[in-house]
């Protein structure tokens, strides 16, 4: 047996050794380089502050007395690192886009920098945590008395020693100094170290028991199906719960949140820490059943379990491995009680320290003289308290099980923090009221249904509270609330808590509105992980630069602030100390001050200072009105600038077309001299003949007055053609509009041109049902005219055939003249309606190029069209004109 | 303001990467079904078998953990990548 001294002597060279390490640590960390303190592993080992001296110990009494269930506490932390990518990844980016620091700042920071729920969290936190911290003085004090044989006094000045010491090593490594990112090299180095330790010894315990007391794994599982635990009694609700309680645990205790967010260095560690991470808790847990049953098997009736770990390898004479397996449990409980007490006393001194101090000093943050000051020495003054008050927890609940029980009711505890914190990192629509009526709801439910009972009927409540509930109302009985009986309290107490939690946060989130600065905090918490910044929370202020840094340099630091400043100038080309205060920098500037300060009291600070010019809802409106204004302006340049290209393709269309017109008004002038002079020669010839010749024979004068005469009368077409244009041009003509059937008028028009005595094959199709339209048939008639003459005179087919075929298109009925021959190119389809346009000079006699033009004026004043239909094997127009029942609609 | 939905086809590689991540979402949920199973045997299994049971899951899980936390980092790590040469072919082996 290890004599009492010795065991002292062994852990004081251990704490020796840790306070090496965390020195080495610091100062690797100071000169800048530290590979080593940086790498995942140490990350992960870190992780390992969720094994506390409960689960170093308390895993193989749990496991005893129940089977696996013990199990679930490291099935709940394995399937939430399982979400590492979906979810805590998200909350590490917030963590260092934010600069959390604590549970409790990450909360109000989310709801709007809020101090109240800052408060609410620290509380709850420090209620959650002096029992914890109780817990992990008596397992190791437990442990020292395996060792010795002294009374309780001995007990009690252990307890001491190790809340004195353990004080001590978090102020000195836990407060060194006011780090802008938060950061303890050394104390993590010192845990990591732990980690390693508690987990050799635990599996040097393991192996020893499987391999060198039983004769390997079968015989451990034949001790199993022979210990009293044989058979799984597994409770389906006891189960699910514990499973979801440590997964929340892990997820909302300060210390985790501290170790995993606030102490991360890189984001990627967390890829390896998420199976590293649950490779550590399997390991930590593969060999608790094994020692359990061996316990069972070997020490005698009435042993306690929970200490198993020490007192196997002790009843066989394995000192070595005994100390190695004190040595474990001792780091297990200190590492747990410094993170946790740097985790809680930060929140003590940000969230509460800080407020009531910028409160009480009259204008707190304008002032001068060191802050960094106020702050170290509320958190050195928190530690202490902390230790203090689970050093007394564990005095006045004397040990014993009730104490062991408070692992999961401390576990309930801060579970209440899980809705707002996960509604508040996925859902935007969370706000700080319903944040905080879900957390007080469901931390007032659990003190009633699962703290308080805890201290027994001799403690806070009495035995007839709990048995008829207060003031005899039965409904309200602590165990039984609103008559739930017969569960068990902790999975009662969850059931309750979570779902008055999840209920108030919810209504409260539905039904209150958020401010301006909640809803931007809500929107760059929820898209932590998606590109671009959020929306600036400073309104551009008058607040001057100078007081910005007097109180900057109070809360980091002369240099830190000065730099910080400085680069700020530079970045904004200025020299000296001074930049423009821009919302940009004072967001900055805040940043940093909240890695030191928390959240909610830097804004309070810089708001001091700047009036609180913080963020308005004029400023976010005008902000979104700005980016509003800007994308409406650019669819509108975009909508001119397409208008502007749909008009230049007209202008250059119109243009091109009126450069032809030009060509063919020049081609025509020509052309009607040509016209209108061959008619005049021969008539002024033929008339000279006439005059002058005295004797012509009779049928010669005859014959000549006959050219004289036709030659006039293409003239008089010629300018007839000419004056029908101008008339239709100019809308004078009158119409003489009735009901005609279309198939008379096509029949008429044929008639008139005779053109079917002269060889041309005419084929007509469809319209034989008599189509009736309202138009002037004489008009109409004309155009019919004019197009079969154009097909007599201009479709150079061997056997000229022209068809003409009636459709219906609906409300307008069309007339297509198609015939064989080769059709007007796609380049003068647009020109030949245009006036004294003629293709070919072929058969030129007799047309001035005016015959399309008025059709096409015709048809306009008719309510139709005329156009070219191009594709249809040959020279085709189409006629088309609106229907009489159209019409008379 | 209106957000960028991103390309709507992706090459090969990224879109593997997109479902990469899906399976990274999913285990939690894979997890809590393993680790509910014994609930349905609740009372009519032995410890032993329970703890063989238990500790098999846990081991996948962390195999498969282990398997996805490299190449679903990686494919965070460069989302400039990712986002920008969504239409190329895959040029890195």
């Amino acid at each position: 047996m290890l004599s009492f001294n010795l065991l002292v002597a062994i852990c004081l060279v251990y704490v020796a050794f840790l306070f090496f390490i965390a020195f080495a640590a610091e100062r690797q960390a100071a000169s800048g380089e530290r590979p080593w303190l940086r790498s995942p592993l140490v990350y992960t080992l870190s992780l390992s502050i969720y094994c506390t001296a409960w689960t170093f110990y308390g895993a193989v009494g749990y496991a005893a007395r129940s089977g696996l269930e013990f199990l679930t506490i490291y099935i709940g932390p394995t399937i939430v690192m399982l979400a590492w990518w979906g979810a805590l990844r998200k909350l590490v980016r917030i963590g260092r886009t934010q600069r959390i620091t604590s549970i409790a700042d990450l909360i109000s920071s989310r709801y709007g920098k809020s101090t109240l729920l800052g408060v609410l969290v620290t509380l709850i936190a420090l209620i959650g945590t002096t029992p914890y911290i109780a817990l992990q003085l008596q397992s190791v004090t437990l442990s020292f008395a395996v060792f010795t044989e002294g009374g309780p006094e001995t007990l009690n000045s252990t307890a001491i020693w190790v809340a004195v010491g353990l004080t001590v090593f978090t102020i000195i490594f836990g407060t060194r100094k006011l780090d802008v990112n938060e950061r303890h090299h050394g104390v993590v180095a010192a845990i990591a170290i732990e980690a390693v330790v508690k987990l050799i010894a635990l599996l040097a315990v393991g192996i020893f028991v499987v391999f060198f007391v039983a004769a390997g794994p079968r015989d451990i599982a034949a001790l199993i199906d022979a210990s009293p635990i044989d058979v799984w009694e597994l409770r389906p609700e006891r189960w699910m719960t514990l499973i979801f309680l440590s997964g929340a645990a892990f997820l909302c205790l300060p210390r985790i949140i501290h170790v995993m967010v606030v102490e991360n260095a890189d984001e990627r560690h967390l890829a390896t820490a998420s199976w590293a991470f649950p490779l550590y808790l399997f390991l930590m847990s593969l060999f608790v059943v094994p020692i359990a049953v061996v316990g069972l098997a070997m020490m005698p009736l009435g042993a306690n379990p929970d200490l198993f770990v020490l007192t196997v390898p002790l009843a066989l004479d394995r000192d070595g491995l005994a100390t190695l397996a004190f040595l474990g449990g001792f780091s297990s409980a200190t590492s747990m009680v410094i993170v946790a007490a740097i985790a809680v006393s930060t929140m003590v001194s940000n969230h509460i320290v800080m407020p009531i101090w910028l409160r009480s000093v009259p204008s707190g943050a304008t002032v001068s003289g060191d802050l960094r000051q106020v702050v170290l020495v509320a958190r050195r003054v928190t530690i202490a308290a902390v230790l203090l008050l689970g050093y007394l927890y564990y005095r006045v609940s004397g040990g014993g099980t009730a104490l062991a029980a408070i692992g999961l009711i401390s576990f309930a505890g801060v579970a209440q923090v899980l809705p707002a914190l996960l509604g508040g990192i996925f859902w935007r629509g969370a706000t700080r009221v319903g944040a905080a009526a879900g957390v007080t709801v469901g931390f007032l439910i659990w003190a009633w249904t699962l703290f308080l009972p805890s201290f027994g009927e001799s403690g806070v409540l009495g035995a007839e509270v709990l048995a008829a509930g207060p003031w005899g109302i039965a409904a309200l009985r602590p165990q039984a609330l609103f008559g739930l009986e017969g569960l068990d309290p902790l999975v009662h107490s969850v059931v309750w808590s979570m779902s008055f939690n999840i209920l108030a946060f919810l209504i409260g989130s539905f039904l209150s509105f958020p401010t301006p600065l909640e809803r931007l905090q809500g929107a760059s918490f929820v898209n932590a992980l998606s590109p671009g910044g959020g929306a600036r929370s400073w309104a551009v202020s008058g607040a001057g630069a100078e007081e910005l840094l007097v109180m900057s340099q109070r809360i980091v630091g002369g240099r830190d602030a000065q730099a910080l400043f400085e680069a700020e100038a530079a970045e904004q080309g200025k020299g000296g100390y001074l930049p423009e205060v821009t919302p940009e920098f004072l967001e900055r500037l805040e940043r940093v001050l909240a890695g030191s300060v928390g959240g909610a009291t830097a804004h309070a600070m810089v708001a001091q200072i700047t009036g609180g010019a913080s963020v308005s809802v004029d400023d976010l409106m005008k902000v979104a009105d700005e980016a509003q204004q800007i994308m409406e302006y650019s669819a509108r340049l975009e909508a001119q600038s397409d208008e502007l290209r749909r008009t230049a393709r007209q202008l250059q269309v119109a243009n091109e077309k009126l450069m032809a017109l030009s060509v063919q008004k020049d081609a025509f002038l020509s052309q009607i001299s040509h016209e209108l002079r061959t008619p005049m020669t021969s008539i002024r010839s033929f008339s000279e003949i006439l005059r002058q010749s005295e004797g012509l024979a009779p049928e010669d004068r005859q014959r000549y007055a006959g050219v004289i005469h036709d030659e006039a009368l293409r003239l008089t077409r010629l300018l007839d053609d000419l004056l029908d244009l101008s008339v239709l041009e100019n809308g004078q003509v009158s119409l003489n509009t009735r009901e005609a059937a279309l198939d008379a008028v096509i029949s008429a028009a044929l008639v008139a041109t005779g053109v079917e005595e002269e060889g041309l094959v005419v084929r007509r199709e469809g319209g034989g049902d008599g189509v009736r339209v309202i138009t002037d048939p004489d008009r109409l008639s004309q155009v019919f005219i004019n197009l079969i003459s154009n097909a007599r005179k201009y479709c150079d087919a061997e056997r000229p055939v022209l068809r003409i075929v009636t459709r219906d298109l609906g409300d307008r009925v069309a007339v297509d003249f198609i015939d064989n021959g080769s059709g007007v190119p796609g380049d003068a389809q647009e020109l030949i309606f245009e006036k004294f346009s003629r293709l070919t000079d072929q058969q030129a006699a007799g047309s001035a190029g005016l015959g399309l033009a008025i059709c096409r004026e015709i048809m306009l004043r008719l309510g139709g069209s005329i156009r070219y239909l191009p594709g249809q094997g040959g020279g085709a127009f189409r006629v088309s004109l609106p229907r009489a029942e159209a019409r008379a609609a | 303001m209106a957000q960028n939905p991103g390309p709507l086809f992706l090459a090969r590689r990224t879109y593997r990467r997109r479902r990469l991540m899906d399976i990274g979402r999913l285990m939690p949920f894979l997890g809590t079904f393993l680790f509910l199973v014994p609930v349905l045997w609740a009372g009519s299994v032995r410890t032993s078998a329970g703890l063989v049971y238990l500790f098999v899951v846990w081991g996948l899980l962390i195999v498969g953990l282990a398997l996805l936390a490299r190449p679903i980092s990686r494919a965070e790590a460069d989302p400039e990548k990712t986002a920008s040469h969504e239409s190329e072919g895959a040029e890195e082996p």
